[in-house]
This record gives C-alpha cells, sequence and structure tokens, in this order.
C-alpha cells in the first residue's frame, strides 16, 4: 500500500499510471453528462411552480457541488505537498485552482440567470450566491499569490498555506452568511425551501454530478501530465520521452 | 560550566521583548499609528459627502459603514506589520531564534492591534456620532469593534506573512485578506444592528468572542509557516 502511493508520487510512475486511467474518466463523463444532460434536459418532467426553467438545476448543481469539492481537494493536496513534500500533490493543485475558479464562475452565472424567471432578477444577495462569490475571490487569491512569486517553491508552499487557511474559513463564511441573510429576511420566493424532488428529476441530477466529477478528474489527470512534462523538462526520462536522447 | 547557555526565562522573556521593541518601534513612528485613523476618518467623510447628509439615512446605514471603514483601516495597516523588519533583516534573527516562532508571532500581532485595533475601536464613537448613529449602540460598537479587530489583526497577519517577501503585496494582501474578514464583518456590524432594533447582543458578542479564540489558537502557527515560506524563499 505505501509502496504503492510512493510510487504515484513520483512524477514517472504518476505519468505513466494516469496515462492509462485517463482514457476511462474522459469517456465516462462524456457518456454521464451526454445522457444526464438529453435526460434532464428532455425527459424528466417539468417543475409544476418553475416550469422547464428549472432544468437549469442540471448544471447549475454540479457546478457548485464541484466549486466546493475543488477547493477541499486544492487543500488537501497542498497538506499532503506541505506535510511529505509531494510534488505532484502540488502540481494537482495548481492544475485544479483554475477549473474549481471556472466552476465557481458557471455556478455563479447559471444561479444568475435561474434568478430571472424565479425572482425576476439578475442578481440577489442570496445567501447560497453570496458564498459563492466570496468562494470565487478565494480561489482568485491562491491563483495570485502563486502567481506572484518568483520562486516556484515559495509559491507551491504558499499556495499550499493559503488553501488550508481558506478550507478552514469556508464553512465559517457560509454559516455566517446563512445567518446573515435570515436576519435580513428578504420578503421573496426562496428557492431553499422546495419541495422533495420525485425520483425522475433527482436521477438525471445524480448523473449529471457524477459527469462532472469524472470530467473533474479527467481534466486534472490531463493537466498534471502536461504540467508534470513542463517541470521535469530537463529530467533524463522526458527528455527520452521527447525523443531528445536515446 | 557549559560554554554557552541558554538566557534565563526562555519564551516568556523573548515574547516580552518582542512586545517591548515592537511598541517602542511603533511609538517612534507615530505617523504608523496614526494613518489608520486618519484614514478611518476620511473615509467615513466621504460617505454622507457621496450618498447624502440626510441623517435619518446616514442613521440606517451606520453600522455597516463604520464597520467597513474601520476593516479597510485595518487592512491598510498591514503591510507595515513585518515589512520594516523584513527589509532590516531582524525578521530573520526572529526566525533564527531558538524560541517558539508562533509565540513571537503572536506577540508581534497582539502591539499591532494594541496600535490599530484598539485605537480605531475607541475612535468609531466619535465617528458614530458624525453618522448619527442611534443612541444606545455606542457601547456595542467599541466592543464589537475592539472583539472584532483582534481577529481581524490575527487574519490579516497571515496575509501580511505570506506577501511580506514580495515587493508589491499590497493589493494581492487585501485580495488574500479580505474574503477572509466577512464573518468578522457579519457579526460585529450585526451586533450594532441588534443594539439599535434593541435586541440582545450577547449572541453576536459571543460569537465575536468565538471567532476570535479560534483564530487566537489557529492564526499564530499559520503566520509563522507563512513567515517561513517568506524568508526562506
Amino acid at each position: 500500500m505505501w509502496a504503492f502511493i510512493h510510487k504515484l508520487g513520483s512524477p514517472k510512475w504518476f505519468y505513466a499510471i494516469s496515462a492509462r486511467l485517463q482514457p476511462w474518466f474522459w469517456v465516462a463523463a462524456a457518456v454521464l453528462i451526454l445522457v444526464g444532460s438529453a435526460w434532464g434536459l428532455a425527459f424528466a418532467p417539468a417543475d409544476y411552480q418553475q416550469g422547464n426553467s428549472f432544468r437549469i438545476i442540471y448544471v447549475h448543481v454540479p457546478a457548485a457541488f464541484l466549486a466546493q469539492s475543488i477547493f477541499v481537494s486544492m487543500a488537501v493536496a497542498g497538506f499532503i505537498f506541505m506535510v511529505w513534500k509531494i510534488k505532484i500533490a502540488d502540481m494537482a493543485a495548481a492544475m485544479m485552482a483554475p477549473l474549481g475558479a471556472a466552476m465557481t464562475f458557471v455556478a455563479l452565472f447559471s444561479g444568475a440567470v435561474w434568478g430571472v424567471p424565479t425572482w425576476g432578477t439578475w442578481w440577489m444577495w442570496d445567501a447560497r450566491l453570496t458564498s459563492m462569490l466570496i468562494l470565487l475571490f478565494l480561489y482568485f487569491g491562491v491563483i495570485a499569490l502563486r502567481g506572484a512569486f518568483s520562486s516556484r517553491d515559495s509559491a507551491s508552499r504558499a499556495a499550499s498555506v493559503l488553501a488550508m487557511v481558506g478550507v478552514i474559513n469556508i464553512p465559517i463564511i457560509k454559516y455566517s452568511v446563512d445567518w446573515w441573510y435570515t436576519l435580513h429576511q428578504p420578503a421573496t420566493f426562496s428557492v431553499t425551501s422546495r419541495p422533495a424532488m420525485p425520483v425522475e428529476m433527482w436521477a438525471p441530477l445524480l448523473i449529471m454530478v457524477l459527469g462532472f466529477y469524472c470530467f473533474f478528474i479527467a481534466l486534472t489527470l490531463m493537466r498534471t501530465r502536461s504540467e508534470i512534462l513542463r517541470r521535469e523538462a530537463s529530467k533524463h526520462w522526458v527528455r527520452e520521452l521527447a525523443g531528445e536522447v536515446k | 560550566m557549559p560554554l554557552f547557555r541558554e538566557p534565563e526565562g526562555g519564551a516568556g522573556v523573548a515574547i516580552r521583548a518582542t512586545l517591548k521593541r515592537d511598541l517602542v518601534l511603533l511609538m517612534r513612528r507615530r505617523s504608523e499609528v496614526l494613518n489608520p485613523l486618519v484614514f478611518f476618518a476620511l473615509v467615513i467623510t466621504l460617505f454622507p459627502i457621496g450618498i447624502s447628509p440626510d441623517p435619518e439615512l446616514l442613521a440606517i446605514i451606520a453600522p455597516g459603514l463604520l464597520w467597513v471603514a474601520a476593516l479597510l483601516a485595518a487592512l491598510l495597516s498591514l503591510d507595515s506589520l513585518f515589512r520594516s523588519d523584513y527589509d532590516d533583516g531582524s525578521l530573520e534573527q526572529l526566525l533564527l531564534s531558538p524560541q517558539p516562532l508562533p509565540a513571537l508571532a503572536l506577540a508581534k500581532v497582539a502591539v499591532h492591534w494594541l496600535l490599530t485595533g484598539l485605537p480605531l475601536a475607541l475612535m468609531a464613537p466619535l465617528l458614530g456620532i458624525m453618522l448619527s448613529l442611534p443612541a444606545g449602540s455606542y457601547v456595542v460598537l467599541a466592543l464589537s469593534l475592539a472583539l472584532g479587530s483582534a481577529s481581524l489583526s490575527l487574519i490579516g497577519a497571515i496575509g501580511a506573512a505570506l506577501t511580506v517577501g514580495l515587493s508589491r503585496g499590497g493589493v494581492l494582501l487585501s485580495l488574500l485578506v479580505l474574503p477572509l474578514y466577512i464573518p468578522v464583518l457579519i457579526f460585529g456590524a450585526g451586533a450594532v444592528q441588534a443594539a439599535i432594533l434593541g435586541d440582545g447582543v450577547s449572541a453576536h458578542l459571543a460569537i465575536l468572542g468565538a471567532l476570535l479564540a479560534m483564530a487566537l489558537s489557529l492564526a499564530p502557527w499559520a503566520i509563522a509557516a507563512s513567515l517561513r515560506i517568506s524568508i526562506n524563499g
């Protein structure tokens, strides 16, 4: 078990193993997202209250799930990098950050679009939208901090510390924003108290969520592989791969 | 007879020495202490000019305004927290000392709060009068700011430690730190709001205290780790 983890920690091994795993995740992501979106957008019954506009949930919720999970995975990767000095963990964290920010943006944007038919406005200081917005700023902070250092090692360690600080703060921010929102009760229809969904509605949602996760894993593997090649460009095995040395 | 002896008292002496040194240094650079206060007053002056001098309108937004302005003033002072020590190399000596770095960092943050957060909290009621803040909330305003700004100093010090090695860390520092300030702002401004409405403020103040307890127990380690990254990088 430990030997396997140690092997996985070596860029060369990771490069080889991920090459075998990657296609499976791509196929799974494509199949799940295609099935989920076809089912969700065309076959699932319309919501009795919101009509067809509720179908945006099939993009909004998976994106919001990913936005939060990616930050947590980034912090976990940062922790692994800080404690065991496993470089792969840092490369993966660096590659996840822009995807996480993008997913947060997708969740915010789809939330805003969803707001037009339900709230009648593009933006409401709704508790979930507000926490998502703050999460986006946290992502920007991590990405900007990593970019600000000229030495890669400092950048990696600083970004890891900030990701860990951020992940401790995310639940605090979430609960305080919820509190703040309930304190300033707005007199509008809230999506929060949605009645329980029937199976035909949440089954495609589940498929979409799984599809998004597979997409995230596949994309992270792919990006980490190219990052390995970039960072290890002077190593013998990479140059061998590139055909520079025999 | 050992050739080399640890100084008597160990960490306690080191913490006291750091406290004293930082206090003396800051008292000799008064402008650094005064600037955030002037900034606070200036920002508060901008709002009646920019929005409306109507006392009723100002009274509604006063709690939030005072809190946001104080928060920005505290943020502004963060960059200098480790900057001069970094420039003259004394931060490196702090890292090399055998005493625990988190404790020494905590001493530095305590001085920062004493000369930034506390004066801001004491000054806020004065500016509250200018914004016609409703009576009965002045003590709560000062109390919530005193409690909250200690958390702000601790959280902000993490950001300051992360960016001290960068030549232009100012804007980046605010990008890193402001999202983390939001819970403190919510409960701080909430406390003042509750005092105006006549609700109990103890819940808000208790949560501000809980946030401070958490920041006190976790932030020193994060600050120490960040300082090591900034120095060794």
